[in-house]
């Protein structure tokens, strides 16, 4: 029997017009950094140079934060709310409007598929910009009292894994709310936040409102420290989350903090198995397991456990690995050499601590960074692979024997941003959601996201909530709190 | 001769029982007159502990409970608290030095705030939870849960009203505490133990220290096991102290502006959302 195979289906980069250089973005102009350094950002999947992109330090931050104090006294907090909206509704047609070139620069950027950055990424960002701008002139009936004020200026930090999206759910909220922005996207992904400062451009968005600083750690910490910042808001590592937490304890700054997970997907014997399998997939291997709530822990009913990773193997063996900008790609490249690192050295540690490895045959391109799906069973909940965020495409099984045991294998972490829940039995399924200490419970489903739907974590998963009515609370001041 | 009085000896309140310190240690209390008025325990790092411990263990039973149970209990503390409104007014009159009719002012101010919150308890959802409108075939709602075990500086003075509308709100959400009484005021805090003792409170739910403010509330910041802080009692430098060691473990450390409002139970309460497919 002859066997089917797919053909190629590149996307092409033509519509990408990646400048060799970019500088900061300051009041509504690019502008070089103060210091004339810059730094490389590559093409993870192939290791080419895509672009030189300005290093922000001090003096720098200082300016950015400064224009957006301006733009903040003089314009933003002067406009009617109806007129903030239509800013808003603006960004998100342009970002519409723009979508294929986003993607390409996205997925070259971050060396995610083409399809999840097509179907997923720039479209969830568009939406949050749709949604935010509908709130910006009906605040006073968002329950957070009859006249929500904004805090000020807002300093952004976001991660590499979804770089524009992650961009969105920071700005578009900050802006609705009143407040402008200066925001730095992660070092290993700066592009698509540079071409969104020409779409604050081309929306004629006031000079100033937003402002966006590339750089690294050191200048994420410096735009912490900013004495005239009113608010931090960050997704990124726990550890990071927590030395921020310190920076701001002895100021008036508040924060919000979308932080690490280590999500317990459980399935129970009375799952949908197939769909399971499908969700346990979806769950782990989307976006190469670069998410903070992925489903890096699947805890499986030892009754089913045979048959469901007979499936899962089986369904593994189909993933395509390999070239992001080909549509067929389910898994892309490892962010960056330090990524592949840092998933490498866990990963070893399964082994090394007696958990069995598993992954498909796949032939992984010679250039870039690569790792393949991968699961372990045998694994004990002391292992580091069932306790540590990887951030890769590695998942860790656990089994269990009654729901009871199940609860308890699911929050046994200092994590508590997602779990998910697989049964039949309507019940058993809001028993379990109601015992699992996270903030986002996905049943039957995995790693779906909304504007509406509010997003974030329990325990040491960070502050605060970001997305729905829950999201505007951290951009606006509160009646009842004392500011110190 | 006029008989002596029979004074009472005020303990800690941990685990639904009135122990003394482990530390056999205990402080002298001044009336406002600067006459002696009691010697309350003066709590260690270990009672904190076992406070903690006391908490934690009631926690998921007082946030089981129905939000109509809760409700019933903390209405049943401001009956009990009427009750024994004499028993405060002394305390008050003699601690902070005001006259009966400020005292009784104050007790009933806090008695209502009992009846507030605990008209709270099953309105949590229906007020800051929401039912989202996902653009896909998903059912997908937000509603808010009890953070865990918080620990809570009662205000100074006000004396008794200061710890109810901190403690109240804490316990509408469903959490547990540990509430530190203040330490210049502490006794109606203290006596406030024998109201939720016989308010059908389950034990462990409120644990009530009396001490150095000074000597906990660093042991408070690094304790793993405290998920959120009203630093209501704290000076500024305290506060920055016990957020920057409270961020090993990212605590919810929160103080209020305003007497009764419903962000105070809120701030303790964490928001989960749940999403399920439609479909056939």
């Amino acid at each position: 029997m002859s066997k089917f195979e797919y053909a190629n289906a590149p996307e092409s980069k033509a519509i990408a017009n990646i400048a060799t250089n970019y500088g900061l973005f300051i009041g509504g102009k690019f502008v070089e950094p103060k210091q004339g350094k810059s730094f490389n950002t590559i093409n993870p999947a192939s290791e080419e140079l895509l672009a030189k992109v300005g290093y922000a330090d001090k003096s720098d931050i200082d300016l950015a934060v400064k224009s957006a104090r301006l733009a903040f006294n003089k314009v933003w907090s002067k406009l009617p709310a109806k007129e903030r909206g239509k800013y808003l509704y603006r960004i998100a047609r342009i970002l519409q409007e723009r979508a294929r070139e986003f993607a390409v620069v996205e997925t070259l950027d971050n060396g995610k598929p083409i399809r999840e950055s097509r179907d997923t990424d720039i479209p969830l960002a568009a939406a949050h910009f749709f949604y935010h701008a509908g709130w910006a002139d009906k605040l006073e009936y968002a329950g957070f009292g009859s006249k929500p004020k904004p805090l000020g200026v807002v300093g952004q930090i976001i991660p590499w894994n979804f770089p524009l999206l992650m961009l969105a759910w920071k700005i578009a909220p900050a802006l609705a709310t009143g407040n402008t922005v200066v925001l730095k996207p992660a070092e290993t992904t700066p592009l698509t936040a540079l071409l969104f400062a020409q779409v604050c451009q081309q929306a004629g968005l006031p000079d100033g409102v937003v402002n966006i600083i590339t750089g690294d750690g050191v200048t994420g910490a410096a735009l912490v420290n900013h004495p005239d910042i009113n608010k931090i808001a960050f997704t990124g590592s726990t550890d990071v989350g927590k030395a921020i937490a310190r920076s701001i304890s002895a100021t008036k700054k508040t924060a919000t903090l979308e932080l690490g997970g280590k999500a317990a997907n459980l399935v129970f014997e009375d799952a949908a198995i197939d769909e399971a399998v499908e969700g346990i997939v979806n769950g782990i291997f989307f976006n190469q397991g670069h998410v903070c709530c992925a489903g890096s822990r699947l805890v499986v009913q030892e009754s089913v456990a045979d048959e469901l990773l007979e499936k899962l193997k089986k369904r593994m063996s189909l993933i395509r690995v390999g070239d992001p900008m080909d549509k067929n790609t389910d898994l892309g490249a490892i962010n960056s050499k330090e990524q592949l690192t840092k998933i490498r050295e866990i990963s070893n540690s399964g082994d090394a601590e007696g958990a069995n490895r598993w992954s498909p045959e796949v032939k992984l391109p010679a250039k870039g960074y690569w790792y393949p799906p991968t699961i372990f069973t045998g694994v004990s909940q002391s292992h580091r692979i069932a306790r540590e965020e990887i951030f890769g495409p590695v998942l860790s099984v656990l089994t269990f024997r009654t729901p009871g045991e199940a609860i308890e294998k699911a929050n046994n972490t200092m994590y508590g941003l997602s779990a998910g829940v697989w049964s039949d039995k309507g019940a058993k399924i809001l028993w379990a959601a109601k015992q699992l200490k996270a903030g986002v419970i996905w049943s039957n489903t995995f790693n779906k996201f909304d504007p509406a739907s509010p997003f974030g974590g329990y325990k040491e998963s960070g502050w605060g909530r970001e997305g729905g009515r829950h999201g505007l609370a951290g951009y606006l001041s509160s009646e009842a709190k004392a500011s110190k | 001769m006029s008989r002596i009085d029979v004074n009472k000896t005020y303990k800690l309140f941990i685990g639904g029982t009135f122990p003394r310190s482990e530390s056999g240690r205990v402080y002298e209390v001044k009336a406002a007159n600067k006459k002696f008025l009691a010697n309350p325990a003066l709590a260690s790092r270990k009672d904190l502990r076992d406070a903690v411990v006391a908490a934690k263990s009631a926690q998921a039973g007082w946030a089981s409970a129905t939000a109509f149970n809760r409700g019933q209990i903390l209405y049943r503390i401001a009956e009990m608290m009427q009750g024994r409104a004499d028993q405060f007014t002394e305390e008050i009159v003699a601690l902070e030095g005001v006259t009966n009719k400020v005292a009784k002012l104050q007790i009933e101010e806090a008695i209502d705030t009992w009846v507030w919150y605990s008209g709270w308890c099953d309105k949590l959802s229906t007020y800051a939870g929401s039912q989202n409108q996902v653009a896909g075939p998903f059912y997908n709602f937000t509603t808010p849960e009890p953070l865990g075990v918080v620990a809570i500086f009662a205000e100074s003075k006000p004396s008794l009203l200061g710890a109810v509308r901190t403690l109240a709100p804490v316990m509408a959400g469903g959490n547990t505490a540990v509430l530190i009484a203040s330490e210049n005021f502490p006794l109606p805090a203290i006596t406030l133990g024998e109201v939720l003792s016989t308010s059908d409170v389950p034990a462990g739910v409120v644990n009530i220290l009396s001490g150095k403010t000074s000597e906990l509330y660093p042991w408070i910041g690094s304790h793993m096991e405290i998920d959120g802080v009203d630093v209501a009692g704290l000076s500024k430098r305290q506060e920055d102290e016990l957020k920057l060691v409270g961020a090993d473990n990212l605590k919810r450390i929160s103080r209020f502006s305003t007497a009764n409002h419903p962000e105070r139970i809120l701030s303790f309460m964490e928001q989960k959302t749940i999403w399920h497919p439609i479909g056939i």
